[in-house]
């Protein structure tokens, strides 16, 4: 083959999916070439994950959508089987170790799971694990188990797993969101290597600046299709931006200040150390929303959980009416004391999809129900207010009694967000709380939100787009990247 | 209620319909009706109790066990040593809540698996009982434990069927009607939702085996008193069919959960399975056939027909 030829590695084209009525895909088209890194980025609800999905066969797209591989068209939707045997390779963010196995037997997983040998010999997987991993560069043990690996590390791992019998495309998830800046040079390295070896590197990331940094074009999503498709070292972070964030976004430009009641400071937090977060210090007033942002690594996105107790902070010191060591905050005592928080992600964190629209919603106020003979709960109030608070927050349905799975992602955001607003507490965390929300829906979250504020609540958003919660938030604060834990 | 919650009680019927047709003299007399109700006072108990950690997510594989050394203990005190009925059943039953905050402890403060844990909880318990037994039947029990609970009736019915009846309604009010009932519901299904909403997920889980000690050693009160005696070893039984049939109550009036009333239907359909086979003739072995097959079924029955009722989340 001439090396004039730019070869393609994959090219989709026309990839369509609904959820439950909404577009999350409406035509999206990318093309990825042998030995390049292709970044992909888009806000939150873009599409990103679920053109991956749809790439590694976890979704059928609609009718329509086009695929090739190395040149070959190839019939949708695939199965993850079939993604594999096209040489499609992907780590997600969760990396899909098994931490109790050796990296030995996490690199030959594969082989483990589908080949039939007669004898599994621990000497000759390692030699295979070590062939793996030191073209790479990556010295690690092959016998150590996972667990005994730093994030940095196992991220290494994962990467060489997927990149070892040069894949046609290795597709990586936000390999860097949860490691500190100063470790991910070394990821960089390892993509850019494997690139080299024909591989083409599909990167999602929400980093625009590491983008700028490694990648050799980009693709941008918005509303579920290609914007455009640029050479990455001819563009700057800020055009990316501007193109993820698209010309109007429909919302109503940022209100005066003037119209949330200012207290006093209501919520200092001091001198706070995370897993990643480090010294940080922060001041709310009543009735501020306040966007917490920053680079990947950075560390801002643990915050909210460590305010709540969610995680375990090392130290630091939250003020409220009273003063809490965060070093031994749980979510009960958080509670408590009137903060609230909701998570982004995973999905099973947020709530149970298999109970009940009306118990999913209440469960943190069943102590101000009256009770009958002691006992029980009022079933019928219970289920009217969460009626009332569906409806007032614009969920659809509204019905107490649906199973919560049933909803689309956007209603289970306006439900959860209901859930807590419905608490009026005193400190609320939101952790990218506009996240798949479609514009309406974002206009919608952000005026109850605001209505919140207005009543003397102190709001922190935590988000990497700090462009999407533009106008709901008061001021932003920037957590500086570089820190090391 | 929709169709599905209704198709236990109908098989309910089906089955008392057929050993009805097949035996009319033996089947279909109050005499068979008052067994079948009075005998399963035990079962009814001991399953109640199983259904807090079931609910919370965890398993109690020691309730057999701890019922059995309930029984050996009031066995011993009373009939061995002349105590009273009311402070052996308490001593009794503080064994029981003893074994459940001891596997409580072990489950919530070391982060263990309920499952390995009550397994080795429960083989200790049954040597203990052994021991203190030197592995002999205790009779003798007195007329003031056996009196209440089989000898008097109401409306020709062992009044223990009634202290099920009781206990079954209270859990009912617990599991379905009370907050905590709720928050054991989170904790089991999804048990990080349940701890970001403030649910003291570790006290729940804690307090749902404390309970299912208790309740476990209640029923083997109830049993010692039943049989006027204990022996170290037949309660090994009911822990299989405590299992049976919680998860098949879990198929019915509320499906997809564990709860009350589906559970204590599950029990009567069993026992009025298991008598009709015997009156037309089969042997004692039937019981556990119909027990084991029973639970596989009752887990089996809601993948194919596609709802949850495990009780771990996924």
């Amino acid at each position: 083959m001439g090396r004039d030829r730019i070869a393609v590695a994959l090219e989709a084209g026309g990839i369509a999916k609904r959820f439950a009525g909404v577009n999350a895909l409406a035509g999206a088209n990318i093309d990825i070439r042998a030995g390049e890194v292709h970044g992909l980025v888009g806000a939150n609800g873009s599409g990103k994950s679920t053109l991956v999905k749809v790439l590694s066969g976890y979704h059928a797209p609609a009718q329509g959508g086009r695929l090739s591989v190395r040149g070959r068209a190839v019939r949708l939707p695939l199965s993850p089987a079939g993604a594999r045997e096209l040489g499609l390779r992907f780590v997600h963010q969760d990396l899909g170790l098994i931490p109790s196995l050796s990296v030995a037997e996490n690199v030959c997983l594969d082989e483990l799971a589908t080949a039939r040998p007669r004898w599994i010999s621990d000497r000759r997987l390692r030699r295979r694990a070590a062939e793996a991993l030191a073209p790479l560069g990556l010295d690690v043990d092959p016998g150590r188990r996972v667990t005994s690996l730093g994030a940095l590390e196992a991220a290494l791992v994962a990467i060489a797993r997927a990149a070892r019998d040069q894949p046609a495309v290795l597709v990586l998830d936000e390999p860097t969101r949860f490691l500190p800046a100063t470790e991910r040079e070394r990821i960089y390295e390892l993509v850019a290597e494997a690139a080299t070896r024909d591989s083409g590197v599909l990167l999602v990331s929400h980093d625009l600046d590491e983008l700028a940094r490694v990648a050799d074009r980009v693709t941008v999503l918005r509303d579920g299709r290609t914007v455009a498709t640029l050479d990455a070292r001819a563009t700057t972070a800020g055009e990316l931006a501007a193109l993820i964030a698209g010309g109007g976004s429909g919302m109503p430009r940022r209100r005066g200040p003037a119209d949330a009641p200012r207290g006093g400071e209501a919520v200092i937090v001091e001198d706070l150390h995370g897993r990643v977060v480090c010294q940080l210090s922060l001041r709310l007033a009543r009735g501020e929303v306040v966007g917490l942002t920053g680079p990947a690594g950075s560390g801002f996105d643990e915050v909210a959980y460590l305010l709540f107790g969610a995680r375990r902070a090392r130290a630091g010191r939250l003020h409220l009416d009273r003063e809490f060591d965060l070093a031994t905050m749980t979510p009960a005592r958080a509670l408590r004391a009137g903060i609230g928080l909701l998570p982004a992600t995973p999905a099973h964190v947020r709530a149970v999809g298999s109970l009940t629209l009306a118990d999913n919603v209440m469960l943190p106020r069943l102590d101000r129900y009256p009770r009958r003979y002691g006992l029980a709960l009022d079933g019928r109030r219970l289920s009217a207010d969460a009626r009332a608070l569906l409806l007032g927050h614009g969920v659809a349905p509204a019905d107490p009694q649906a199973p919560f799975a049933t909803l689309s992602g956007g209603n289970q955001q306006k439900a959860l967000i209901g859930k807590w607003l419905a608490m009026e507490p005193a400190l609320l965390l939101l952790d990218e709380p506009l996240l798949g929300v479609d514009a309406r829906g974002r206009v919608e979250l952000s005026a109850q939100i605001r209505a919140l504020a207005a009543r003397g609540t102190a709001v922190l958003c935590a988000t990497f787009e700090p462009d999407l919660l533009g106008d709901l938030c008061d001021r932003f604060i920037a957590v500086p990247g570089g820190q090391q834990a | 209620m929709n169709v599905q919650g209704l198709a236990l009680p109908a098989a309910w019927l089906a089955v008392i319909a057929l050993f009805g047709a097949l035996e009319p003299d033996t089947f279909l007399t109050s005499a068979n009706l008052q067994s079948i109700l009075g005998s399963q006072a035990v079962l009814v108990v001991v399953t109640l109790g199983l259904l807090f950690p079931l609910c919370a997510g965890d398993y109690d594989l020691s309730v057999a066990s701890t019922l059995t050394l309930a029984a050996m203990i009031v066995a011993l005190l009373n009939a061995r040593h002349g105590w009273p009925v009311v402070p052996a059943i308490l001593v009794a039953v503080a064994a029981g809540l003893l074994v459940g905050a001891v596997n409580g402890a072990l489950v919530t403060l070391l982060e263990l698996e309920s499952l390995v844990v009550t397994l080795g909880s429960g083989t200790f318990v049954s040597g203990v009982t052994l021991w203190i037994s030197g592995s002999n039947t205790i009779g003798g029990i007195s007329d003031n434990l056996v009196n209440p609970v089989i000898a008097w009736d109401l409306l020709g019915i062992p009044v223990s069927f009634f202290y099920g009846l009781v206990l079954c309604a209270i859990v009912w009010l617990v599991l379905d009607h009370a907050p905590a009932g709720r928050r054991l519901l989170f904790t089991g299904r999804g048990r990080d939702v349940a701890r970001l909403s403030g649910v003291r997920v570790g006290r729940m889980r804690f307090g749902a085996l404390v309970a299912s000690g208790g309740i476990a050693a209640a029923a083997g009160v109830l049993y010692a008193g039943t049989t006027g005696s204990a022996d170290p070893t037949s309660g090994a039984g009911f822990l299989l069919q405590g299992f049976a049939a919680a998860f098949l109550g879990a198929t019915s009036i509320a499906p997809g959960r564990f709860n009350a009333w589906g559970t204590l239907i599950a029990v009567y359909f069993l026992a009025t399975g298991v008598t009709g086979l015997q009156l037309v003739g089969l042997e004692s072995f039937v019981q556990d056939l119909f027990y084991g097959a029973a639970l596989i079924v009752a887990v089996a029955l809601p993948r194919l027909v596609g709802v949850a009722t495990q009780p771990h989340s996924p």
